[in-house]
């Protein structure tokens, strides 16, 4: 059953994706910190549950969208680490030879199709990936990230539309952390919950609990079956919050030190960690197990990328076009 | 050219081209504004496709031009080769980021990885009263963005080929269409049947001369080739090259004649300033300036919004007595 509760497989599948989120954005941080590597990090603390509450149900010939924010999502997905460090630190190895960047990871054979750097641009070319599916009969599912900003973008009302007047396999992952860019959603949303705005377009829009994974896997899991089965999109939102500011190195000045405190001191993964060992599903031996190998995994992707070269000079003129651009 | 060929209008070699794609490559298909039947599209230019190819591949959409080319540019990614139709040229305003940020910079920013072979077709220019937003030509803020392609027909014959490279092609092209050009009984023309291309990137001397080389694309390559026509009449031989494609563009072709004729005129519909006639003026003083007889002139849309009365209209389209005069201007 679609919208049964997760078995003890992918309860662990789960804290796995959120564990490789997690030690990825620490990693990425305590390197941009002491001058290690230099680039423009939008860091996804925060927002792993609702990644991996949807990838757990999905294939590697799923669809997925994502947004310059998208660390999360790429690892999800399934995208291979060293080529994703390596496309963050503009590698020739990159996932896309370092020509693209963070913004833009693309990795087909992961199924992360488009990592867009324009908010909520993602959401008018999802229903395509949806029509390719439809016309071509196959049941693939697309998943398409955004945040609480994107929402209030004109794309995102053609989008949902489209989607819904062509019964489209597309899930719509609104992803709220409560702000967009330096502004709090509430001061710049005219809903309480973006999951309502569904209504308006005849899709079901589903809010729920982003922290909350069993919750989060419990209604991806309907939405995307509900995709796979013909019977059109859904736009869920997922809540939660932006440990950190909208980029690296932001002063934070506009999110409230209490409000961020109490948001980390109930660090979603944590809890989860904490949940699982307490409910019997894991040993704490089996989850730090998962979280060394994880770091070691990491430790070697770090390397990799350090070690790899920068594209040739050459490659600014390729893949311009399908033949060499002059 | 064969004789044996039908005579066709512009608007039904669209129509012919669109045919063909669909017929040969089950990924072809079309999205747009009222392009279904029963109406066929506004300009009638979809007639008849969605009863012979169906309503799955001729797809009637929302007034949502983001949402059309958004749609183009993820199944183009899945492997379909759409051709989307935003209605009016001036409506590439509201969808650029689609454009631009999206269909044109995919390809480069996934390495290679994901491509989007797709094409825009979008129907454009001032003569019909439409006013200020339903009547420009802005073919340059596309060509400014690489990665996509942009072609401008001339002919039926042309329109058919072109549109057809355009759909095979395995990148974005933007395809624009005059209007005026559609359903006007004089520019109709011979159009071979089947599937016969014409390359992307290859332009075509409309008329051989020897004194002056007239540069257009479009609409214009019409008024070019009266001027031309008249001015033979009194001995003044002029080379009209059409270019047919913006990106990529036959440099050879328009080097060759110019280094021939040492003058140029650049003719095209499109205001002035920042207009493609700038690029291409500037590339030509770049290659050939010590060859160069008189410096290159300009003849375009003026640097106006289009108006409405059709007096003032027509006066902002580069007219027939200006290319004359600019010709004479460096003879």
């Amino acid at each position: 059953m679609a919208n049964s509760t997760p078995d003890r497989a992918a309860l662990l599948r789960m804290f796995e994706i959120q564990t490789r989120i997690k030690l990825n954005d620490e990693r990425f941080r305590s390197m941009l910190m002491s001058g290690q590597i230099q680039l423009i990090y939008y860091s996804p603390r925060g927002q792993e549950c609702i990644s991996a509450g949807y990838a757990a149900h999905l294939r590697s010939d799923d669809y997925v969208i994502t947004i310059y924010r998208g660390l999360h999502d790429h690892i999800a997905k399934g995208v291979p680490l060293k080529e994703l460090w390596a496309e963050f630190l503009g590698k020739a190895t990159g996932t896309c030879k370092g020509k693209g960047g963070p913004m833009h990871i693309t990795h087909p054979a992961s199924g992360l199709m488009v990592t867009t750097g324009i908010v909520g641009a993602g959401i008018p070319i999802a229903p395509g990936f949806g029509l390719a599916a439809q016309l071509s009969g196959t049941d693939q599912v697309t998943v398409c990230n955004f945040g609480d900003g994107a929402s209030n973008i004109g794309a995102f009302h053609e989008g949902l539309n489209l989607a819904a007047v062509w019964n489209l396999p597309v899930v719509f992952v609104c992803q709220n952390n409560m702000y967009g860019e330096h502004t709090p959603y509430r001061m710049v949303t005219g809903v309480e919950f973006i999951g309502d705005r569904g209504a308006a377009y005849g899709m079901p829009g589903v809010t729920v609990d982003g922290n909350d994974p069993v919750a989060v896997y419990e209604v991806m899991g309907e939405a995307i079956a509900r995709a796979r089965a013909g019977e059109g999109p859904t736009l869920v939102e997922a809540r939660t919050y932006r440990f950190w500011g909208h980029l690296m190195g932001d002063a934070m000045e506009y999110m409230p030190k209490e409000e961020r405190k109490a948001a980390m001191a109930a660090d979603p993964v944590l809890r989860y960690r904490g949940w699982l060992i307490e409910q019997g599903h894991a040993s704490e031996d089996e989850l730090a197990g998962i979280e060394s190998s994880t770091t070691a995994e990491i430790d070697e992707a770090v390397q990799f990328a350090l070690d790899s070269p920068q594209p040739e000079l050459s490659e600014l003129y390729t893949d311009v076009y399908a033949e060499v651009a002059k | 050219m064969s004789t044996d060929w039908p005579t066709l209008p512009f608007g039904m070699a669209i129509n012919q081209a669109l045919d063909v794609a669909m017929s040969v490559d089950e990924k072809v298909f079309l999205l747009g504004e009222d392009i279904a039947e029963p109406s066929g599209g506004v300009y009638k230019i979809t007639k008849g496709l969605s009863d012979k190819h169906g309503t799955n591949r001729v797809r009637k959409t929302p007034i949502s031009e983001q949402a059309i080319v958004g749609a183009a540019v993820g199944a183009a990614i899945c492997g379909y080769r759409p051709v989307a139709e935003i209605m009016i040229m001036d409506f590439l305003a509201v969808c650029l980021d689609q454009v631009t940020n999206h269909a044109g910079k995919i390809r480069y920013m996934s390495g290679g990885q994901t491509t989007v072979p797709m094409v825009i077709r979008t129907s454009a220019g001032a003569g019909r009263g439409f006013g200020a937003q339903h009547s420009e030509l802005l073919e340059s803020w596309i060509v400014h963005t690489p990665g996509i392609k942009v072609a401008i027909p001339s002919t039926p014959a042309d329109a058919k080929g072109l549109l057809l490279s355009a759909i095979f092609d395995d990148d974005p092209v933007l395809f624009v269409e005059q209007m005026m050009l559609y359903w006007n009984p004089a520019v109709a023309g011979p159009v071979p049947p089947g599937d016969v291309r014409i390359p992307l990137g290859l332009a075509d001397v409309k008329a051989a001369g020897s004194d002056v080389t007239l540069l257009t694309y479009g609409r214009q390559t019409h008024d070019c080739l009266a001027v031309a026509a008249k001015l033979a009449e009194e001995g003044i031989s002029v080379e009209v090259v059409d270019l047919r494609s913006l990106v990529p563009l036959d440099e050879a072709t328009i080097m060759a004649s110019v280094a021939k004729t040492k003058r140029a005129v650049i003719v095209h519909e499109a205001v002035g300033t920042c207009g493609f006639g700038a690029e291409l003026s500037s590339r030509i003083h770049e290659e050939l300036f010590s060859e160069l007889a008189k410096p290159v002139q300009r003849v375009t849309g003026k640097n106006t919004p289009v108006p409405y009365a059709s007096n003032l209209e027509s006066a902002f389209l580069p007219q027939q007595p200006e290319i004359e005069a600019a010709i004479r201007r460096i003879l």
